[in-house]
């Protein structure tokens, strides 16, 4: 078997230890990389119900087979731990160049373990593996802190940090890497920071090596060339990113705004991807390998939010956007690029000032615990509590909590938006119910991209349905959870689903590997890996009741609108879903299921 | 006819995908420290610069050569190592103003850009630049990107200046 450069990088902040290790051949073919593998690993060798932001904690990095190819969008990494912010497993995947880095330093995967004495950083350089003192950027912004290790190291070295948020362990703390992008959710930031981890460089000039390498880059044209015909990859996508779709969806009434109150957001096109096109666009770029290049490189150039960057993503414009009621783009611009310099998950951070706003609105936490007025709509207050939640100063301390805590903190935790104290996305599961059954079920916490029946829902990939039925959504979101799980592990992004069947990323991934896989094998790979999570999130303490929505979307009809009327209808998909995963009826995978998963030695 | 590479830097979005291309249709693997091409990334100014052997007409690099291992292949007008006559004595190294020549210590000969000659005279990088920032074209597509850039500027001022 080729595809794998073989070796894990183990290094233990507590004692300073070092180790090169050789990667299991049997599990590296089980698992195949990224989420899937270092989920394994993860699982074998922590205990699910210790403490995320203890020591005995571990971090891992993780890449797939194809990361450093030329597979398109071959570029991708994963940050895989238990999440603070869910006691959940956590995996949060992004693109940029470090991914690829370290295939090229030699690892698949990076474990990092224990926790330092003081603040460090990791500097990888081939095989050179240094643990360093970090002083000199602890308390920086993941930018100034890229600026300051790069000069420190090398200056082809790709760099992934925590910011303040992270260091003052705030649950919506990511990952941040290559400046502007974001292994974003389950407050995996918060992990690095315990770990007094600042940041992690690579720099690499060795090979990744295919099995059949003229064989493979046909395959990667052939894909190349689908990616391109796609309308959304080969033309939505570069031209206005992800937030394209942000009249789309306000369309079809399930958009979010204000916290859930409304399915519409009035000031929809003030912040879509046509009027960032328009207005601050500077050009697109792409992650590491990628032919799509949805990134928005932009600059606000004038007035209080001046600012230049990357951004702002369609969850950005809808988290710090119309969740809040700000319809300034120049204010949400603002808002997102402080999160990414100060290195916060901008859906996290979103909502949980969206959940203070209502909160504060309605009455329940007093003006002078936050120190001024925050109602829906407030550029000003957005952009002061953004800087606020990410530095951990005054309100912004418990606005670092994320949602859930915030409103639960405030006796009122009905108005968190989320599941399993993550918050949702930018669908609201009343207006498709499809994607209600994926938060409800989804293994890190509320999330849209575990199993994105949007495509079908709304894109009419790979079929149309229609959003309002429960028939047939517990097949969908299954299949569709479980295609992610291997797209997920092979080190490429999800974004290349709308172009993309496993039929094209498996003749990739065998003819980069030689493994012998199938494509059946390949999508029972990603059901492996949904259940191993399943169980890892069921030894931390998590069962069916966790499953579920808040009271708002199972029960408040959206408004008005398109879905107008809507509920959430969990009840009549979720005992088909448990059914379809071969789970019983308490959410626990059978025997027979684990058996035929080769996972019986894993059960709980 | 002679074919030349374009490189239109506007048009580059940073996926390095060429970078890739080179190095796997020169060595059989990925690594971009052993491309051919190179994108320079300068993130803060969102400019991404892919440089390659510019392929000059006298090349100080075949001048300099002490046993004419650097040959100009007239149907293209490029230059390609020749292995078996390069002892990695590095002089063109010194000689290239560009930087686009380089030496390998596990290879020991000379490394540049030939346009893919030394395989099949397809570049591999052009075919997977999907932004079109490179181009395999009879005649340098550059310049005439350039100037098209401007006259749209030009266009917008005047109508500025009209209106």
């Amino acid at each position: 078997m080729m595809g794998w450069t073989g070796t894990i990088l183990r290094v233990n902040l507590s004692n300073g230890s070092v180790a090169k290790e050789p990667l299991d051949r049997h599990l590296a073919r089980a698992y195949i990389g990224g989420r899937g593998l270092a989920t394994k690993i993860l699982y074998d060798e922590i205990n699910p119900t210790l403490d995320p932001l203890g020591p005995a904690n571990k971090l891992i990095l993780a890449t797939g087979p194809l990361t450093g190819t030329n597979a398109p969008t071959g570029g991708r990494y994963m940050a895989v731990t238990k999440s603070p912010l869910t006691g959940a497993i956590a995996c949060s995947n992004s693109g940029g160049y470090v991914g690829a880095e370290m295939r090229y330093a030699g690892y698949d995967l990076v474990i990092v373990e224990g926790k330092a004495p003081h603040p460090v950083y990791l500097w990888v350089n081939n095989d050179r593996v240094e643990i360093r003192d970090a002083a000199q950027v602890w308390g920086q912004s993941t930018h100034e802190t890229e600026d300051a290790l790069r000069a420190a190291t090398h200056a082809d070295a790709k760099i992934c940090s925590i910011g303040p948020a992270g260091e003052t362990l705030s649950l919506t703390a990511c990952i941040i890497n290559d400046k502007h992008r974001a292994a974003g959710r389950s407050g995996v930031g918060a992990v690095m920071g315990s770990k007094n981890l600042k940041a992690v460089i690579f720099r690499g000039t060795r090979s990744v090596k295919v099995a059949q390498p003229h064989a493979f880059m046909q395959a990667c044209l052939m894909a190349v060339a689908k990616l391109k015909a796609d309308h959304g990859s080969g033309e939505g996508l570069p031209t206005y990113g992800t937030p394209g779709i942000v009249n789309v969806i306000n369309a079809h009434g399930f958009m979010p705004t204000n916290n859930f109150q409304f399915g519409q957001f009035a000031g929809a096109d003030k912040i879509s991807g046509e009027t960032i096109h328009d207005r601050i666009l500077i050009r697109n770029k792409g992650c590491f390998a990628c032919t799509i290049a949805c990134a928005r490189v932009t600059e606000v150039k004038a007035g209080t939010f001046k600012g230049a960057g990357e951004g702002p993503e369609y969850e950005t414009v809808w988290g710090l956007g119309a969740m809040t009621g700000v319809d300034d783009l120049a204010a949400v611009t603002k808002a997102g690029y402080l999160c990414n310099e100060l290195g916060m998950d901008t859906i996290e951070a979103g909502v949980a000032i969206a959940t203070a706003m209502e909160l504060f609105e309605r009455g329940y936490i007093p003006e002078r615990e936050i120190g001024r007025p925050l109602r829906f709509g407030d550029a000003d207050a957005l952009v002061e509590m953004t800087e606020k939640l990410g530095r951990g100063e005054g309100f912004g301390a418990i606005l670092a909590l994320g949602g859930a805590r915030l409103a639960k903190r405030y006796g009122h935790p009905e108005l968190f938006m989320g599941v399993k104290r993550q918050a949702f996305a930018a669908y609201d599961g009343r207006g498709a119910q499809g994607i209600g059954l994926g938060y409800a079920t989804s293994n890190r916490g509320a999330c849209h991209l575990r199993g994105y029946t949007i495509a079908a829902e709304v894109f009419g990939v790979p079929q149309k349905v229609d959003p309002f039925a429960t028939d047939g959504k517990a097949a969908l979101t299954k299949a569709s959870q479980d295609a992610t799980a291997f797209v997920d592990s092979t080190g490429t992004c999800i974004f290349t689903t709308f172009a993309l069947g496993p039929a094209d990323l498996h003749a990739m991934l065998e003819l980069a590997t030689g493994a012998g896989y199938t494509v059946d094998e390949v999508i029972k790979i990603g059901e492996r890996i949904w259940n191993l999570e399943r169980l890892f999130n069921l030894r931390a303490g998590l069962s069916a009741k966790d499953d579920t929505l808040p009271h708002r979307i199972l029960n408040e009809p959206i408004p008005a609108g398109p879905a107008k009327g809507k509920v959430a209808r969990l009840g009549e998909m979720l005992p088909e879903y448990y059914r379809l995963r071969g789970w019983d009826p308490q959410g626990v995978p059978t025997q027979e299921k684990l058996r035929e998963l080769d996972l019986i030695e894993s059960r709980v | 006819m002679a074919k030349v590479l374009s490189i239109i830097p506007e048009r580059c979005t940073a996926c390095r995908a060429c970078e890739l291309a080179c190095s796997v249709k020169h060595y059989g693997e990925f690594n971009p420290s052993r491309s051919r091409i190179k994108v320079s990334i300068f993130l803060e100014e969102a400019v991404y610069i892919p440089t390659a052997c510019t392929q000059c007409t006298e090349a100080w690099c075949a001048k300099i050569c002490p046993t004419t291992a650097i040959l100009r292949n007239d149907d293209y007008m490029a230059y390609c190592v020749v292995d078996d006559k390069c002892v990695g004595c590095k002089m063109c190294v010194l000689a290239c103003p560009f930087g686009a020549i380089e030496l390998y210590a596990d290879h020991g000969k000379a490394e540049k850009c030939d346009l893919c000659l030394s395989i099949d005279g397809d570049p591999e990088c052009v075919k997977f630049c999907t932004p079109k920032a490179l181009l395999f074209t009879d005649e340098d597509e550059g310049p005439k990107a350039k100037q098209a850039a401007i006259a749209l500027r030009m266009k917008e001022v005047y109508k500025e200046m009209a209106g």
